[in-house]
């Protein structure tokens, strides 16, 4: 449980972007802001279930595809008016390797 | 950094908004401190009337209460009223001795009711109707007693005496013009109101003069009028108008003229003190309603935040009366005048009457009646002032005349249950939108798209929306200004945008960005896809394209499905294909195992469900070309088969089309193109309702633009006729450029056109010749930087990182 997982180098995360981790048939958003922080959350929308790994990111949020919830990845929390979250995991970047504690 | 300290008296409705949006702007710059009067926080006055009426509670109109000034840092003094201000010292001091000193002031003390100067209005049991007091003081008289006059047969007058009616007192409105509400509406509307209102059970005496108010034991008794009649009275509630409420800034020296005399920037005489809310008067005008405020309150909150961005020139305002079934909207100068012209629409049986008042071509006012569907049209059309010379003969029957679809043809908000469905594409009801507008404390379309998510897909019942706001609200408080920021990241119009990025050769969003003073680091979901189209089709092949401010769809080349699998449109020129292409797409079916196959509207081929690590083989063995059917882009060219086989057809309608998608595909615009061409004037490539439509006729093409099938139903325009294929080439692309390079975001070629007026498209496209080839160069060259997206991914290895799954 408390393991870290190699995931990738961080160099292969687009800035204001994300990739799809899988992991035991889950998948899990992993966010990268516009420096170096990284963010993993359930590629889950609260709404109706959304990729939220295909939204545009800003800031610390990202915007749904599908009908344009605003979530922040840092705490799954979805902004106000906007009521839901989403399970967020911890995540840590270490000598440019990106690690996720599933 | 020590704090400046803001000190504001008053803590009503427009106060308390400048406030909130300081608080957006900026929110640690001062220090905040709010005396107000009333022994409440701050609530909805408009909702004062359901509360009278009975239809809502005190606690469902309260927008701010107390917790909310605390947990912003705000402190607050209630029941204190200010009766002093050293402008010296720069200090406010209250009538219990409390006091606070000012860097900046805000006077937002709003109006008092006028009181008729008549004896007797000192009695036990005279009101005027403005706060909550007033409202209680009503409900405890119609608890005990029988006889209600109210004196006024405006607005408020009306919506008070049908509270009190509905709390079962016996009312009598006093009125001493020649019919009501005779500043909002006209002698016809006013008689059906008055018709209905009676039919509701109220009594009405016009034309009469309110002498002296008796009393017994210091407490009304009756209304006595100058012609020597006299009615019963155990109440009498004055709304005979308001006055801006001048009394301490008078006292402290302001200059003040019917209110407190304020410039653009919502400063009085004193610049350190700000005055905000029905006691200004701006430009020669005070203001009472709820709307112009609010845009009051954005100007004064962008100049302390030392923004300097804002200014408040004047607003054009609308009204509704809020009195349950009864429809009835008003703008703008409705009674006309030397030099209008008026069209009216009379139904007196049926309970319909609709005035346009016309001046110059442009709506100067409306006065609606029974059907107020499209008040929030002409509401738009007045305050753009936009020509409506070319709509003028159907301008009555409104907006939604023409195919217009998703709320079952519903066009009259009024006569809906609280359980229709609203908005057909979320599944709204207008039940629900009318609980969040009241529960919420919304006041715009916007608001209510944000809470409700009704109006925030296709749009379509945005108008039904807004006639449930006003209906709610009692007036359009959609009075947003005609030019708009592109969203909460920034101040800057669209258009200023753009400019910008073409005088100072912005290449990229970052930039862009920096040059304009964005407020977000990086923007948001709106503005970015914006910035990014503007920047590409400014400087095509020198500004960077960037993927991670395209909307999905455009990052991956593909349309996003609700389960988040993809579909994929090859490109199929004008429609044509082969057996070999055919073939191909079979076999690419059965490998990736594709759920569904289905031909879409654009006559070619659509592949559903396909997962989105799938994209880049798809294509690799498709080996077709993207039919950017997934992007702010050309999509289709829909083709008849015309000349070469129909027995009608005068041109090779075909080729023409495969001719304009070879020559177009790839390019990005404002928003979706979608072209047609019909070998004759049959049309069955349906050109009349596309961006670009074209038809052959014996001696050569007609060019029609600015068609759309959507939402709305638009017929495309004539623009020209042309000989050769040639030609259709370039006027037609020459027509795309102008618009690609000049219209906003998100508009179509008809929103485009709408604003900005067919005679400007013929003059860049027709009359100027140097200009039109120069247009087409330009589209040309542009076109000449992009290649095939699905190409670069499929056998190039472009943004690999977006198709990988990384598996852990
Ligand atoms: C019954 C009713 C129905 C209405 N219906 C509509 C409608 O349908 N649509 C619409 O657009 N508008 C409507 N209005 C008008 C709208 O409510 C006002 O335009 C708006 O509230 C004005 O805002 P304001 O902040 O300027 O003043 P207010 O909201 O009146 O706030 C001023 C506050 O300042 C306080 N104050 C005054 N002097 C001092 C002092 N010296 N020290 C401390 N505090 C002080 C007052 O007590 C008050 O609380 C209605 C008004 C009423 C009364
Ligand atoms: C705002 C309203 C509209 C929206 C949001 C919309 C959305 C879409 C979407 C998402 C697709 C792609 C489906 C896919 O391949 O996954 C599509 C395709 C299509 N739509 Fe619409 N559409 C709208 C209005 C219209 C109208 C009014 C017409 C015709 C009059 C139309 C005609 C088509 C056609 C022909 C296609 C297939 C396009 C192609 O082959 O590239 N659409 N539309
Ligand atoms: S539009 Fe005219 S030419 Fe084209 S298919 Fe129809 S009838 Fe034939
Ligand atoms: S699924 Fe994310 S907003 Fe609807």
């Amino acid at each position: 449980m408390s393991n870290w997982i190699r995931v990738a180098p961080l160099s292969e995360f687009p800035q204001l972007g994300a990739r799809v981790v899988r992991h035991e048939g889950k998948e899990i958003a992993v966010f990268r802001n516009a420096g170096e922080d990284v963010f993993a959350i359930n590629d889950k929308c609260p709404h109706k279930g959304g990729p939220l790994s295909q939204g545009i990111v800003s800031g610390n949020t990202v915007t749904c595809p599908l009908h344009g919830m605003n979530i922040c990845f840092e705490d799954g929390m979805a902004q106000a008016p906007d009521e839901g979250c989403v399970g967020t995991y911890p995540v840590k970047v270490e000598e440019g390797v990106v690690f996720l504690q599933i | 950094m020590k704090k400046i300290k803001l000190v504001m008296v008053g803590n009503g409705m427009a106060g308390v908004r400048t406030i909130e949006e300081l608080l957006k702007l900026a929110p640690d710059m001062y220090d905040i401190t709010v005396f107000g009067a009333e022994p409440h926080g701050n609530y909805n006055r408009i909702m004062l009337s359901p509360v009278l009426s009975g239809e809502q509670t005190i606690k469902d109109i309260m927008l701010n209460d107390v917790d909310w000034y605390q947990q912003n840092g705000i402190t607050l003094h209630l029941n204190k009223k200010i009766n002093r201000i050293d402008r010296k010292n720069r200090v406010v001091y209250a009538e219990d001795g409390t006091f606070a000193e000012y860097d900046r002031l805000i006077l937002a003390t709003g109006s008092n009711p006028f009181i008729l100067p008549v004896p007797g209005k000192d009695l036990d049991g005279v009101i005027g109707f403005r706060d909550i007091h007033d409202v209680d003081a009503m409900i405890d008289a119609s608890h005990k007693h029988k006889h209600a006059v109210v004196i006024g047969g405006g607005l408020l007058g009306l919506e008070a005496a049908n509270g009190l009616l509905l709390r079962g007192m016996d009312v009598t409105v006093i009125h001493i013009a020649e019919w009501l509400m005779e500043r909002q509406l006209d002698r016809t509307a006013a008689r059906l109101l008055q018709k209905s209102l009676e039919e509701k059970g109220l009594k009405f005496l016009l034309q009469k003069e309110t002498e002296l108010i008796a009393g017994k034991d210091g407490k009304v008794s009756a209304v006595r009028f100058k012609d020597g009649s006299e009615i019963p009275a155990d109440l009498v509630v004055m709304a005979v108008g308001i006055r801006p409420n001048t009394a301490l800034a008078e006292s402290a020296g302001i200059h003040c003229n019917r209110g407190i005399v304020v410039n653009d920037t919502m400063q009085t005489y004193d610049p350190r003190i700000y005055a905000i809310g029905e006691c200004v008067s701006h430009r020669g005008i005070a203001y009472g309603l709820v709307a112009p405020l609010f845009e009051m309150a954005k100007v004064c909150a962008n100049h302390l935040a030392e923004m300097g961005i804002g200014r408040y020139v004047g607003s054009v305002t609308s009204t509704k009366l809020k009195v349950t079934g009864v429809d009835l909207f008003s703008a703008g100068n409705f009674s006309g005048g030397a030099n209008t012209e008026d069209i009216v629409l009379s139904d007196p049986v049926g309970g319909v009457y609709k005035k346009l008042v016309i001046q110059d071509n442009k709506l100067v006012g409306a006065c609606l009646y029974g059907d107020t569907v499209d008040g929030a049209w002409y509401f738009q059309l007045l305050r753009e002032g936009r020509n409506v010379s070319d709509i003028r003969d159907h301008l009555m029957f409104g907006q939604n005349h023409l195919g217009d679809g998703g709320h079952a043809g519903q066009n009259k908000a009024a006569a809906m249950t609280d359980e229709m469905e609203v908005c057909g594409c979320n599944g709204v009801c207008k039940g629900d939108i009318v609980k969040a507008i009241k529960e919420k404390g919304l006041f715009t379309l916007d608001d209510v798209k944000k809470h409700t998510k009704a109006a925030s897909s296709c749009g379509s019942c945005s108008g039904l929306v807004e006639q449930i706001l006003s209906s709610t609200l009692g007036g359009d408080y959609s009075a947003t200004p005609a030019v708009k920021p592109i969203c909460g990241c920034t101040e800057r119009t669209h258009d200023e945008v753009r400019a910008a990025i073409r005088d100072h050769k912005l290449l990229s969003i970052p930039d862009t960005m920096k040059f304009l003073e964005w407020r977000t680091p990086d923007g948001c979901a709106t503005c970015r896809p914006a910035l990014n189209y503007y920047l590409i089709s400014t400087w095509p092949g020198e500004a960077k394209d960037d993927a991670q401010s395209r909307f999905v769809n455009e990052r991956v080349h593909a349309n996003i499905q609700k389960d988040g699998t993809y579909s994929v449109v090859p490109r199929m020129w004008g429609g044509k294909t082969t057996a070999a292409d055919l073939r191909r797409i079979a076999d690419v079916a059965d490998k990736y195992a594709v759920p569904m196959i289905r031909v879409t509207g654009g006559q070619r081929i659509d592949l559903f469900g396909i997962k989105k690590e799938d994209l880049p083989g798809v294509w690799a063995d498709l080996d077709m070309p993207s039919g950017h059917a997934y992007g702010k882009a050309l999509r289709t060219v829909k083709t008849c088969i015309g000349s070469e086989f129909c027995r009608f057809g005068t041109q090779n309608s075909t080729q023409m089309g495969i001719d304009l998608e070879k020559a177009f595909w790839k390019m990005w615009a404002p928003h979706k193109v979608k072209f047609a061409v019909s070998g004759c004037p049959r049309n069955c490539a349906e050109a009349a309702i596309k961006d670009v439509g074209i038809i052959g006729v014996d001696s050569g093409w007609e060019i029609y633009v600015g068609g759309n099938g959507g939402i709305k139903t638009e017929v495309a325009e004539f623009l020209v006729k042309v000989k050769t294929a040639e030609e259709v080439l370039e006027y037609s692309g020459a027509f795309i450029q102008v618009y690609r390079e000049e219209a906003r975001y998100l508009d179509r070629t008809v929103h485009w056109i709408q604003r900005v007026g067919m005679d400007y498209v013929k003059k860049r496209v027709l009359e100027d010749e140097a200009g039109r080839k120069a247009l087409y160069q330009r589209l040309l060259h542009a076109l000449s930087v992009e290649k095939d997206p699905w190409k670069e991914r499929a056998t190039e290895g472009v943004a690999k990182h977006e198709f990988e799954i990384l598996s852990v």
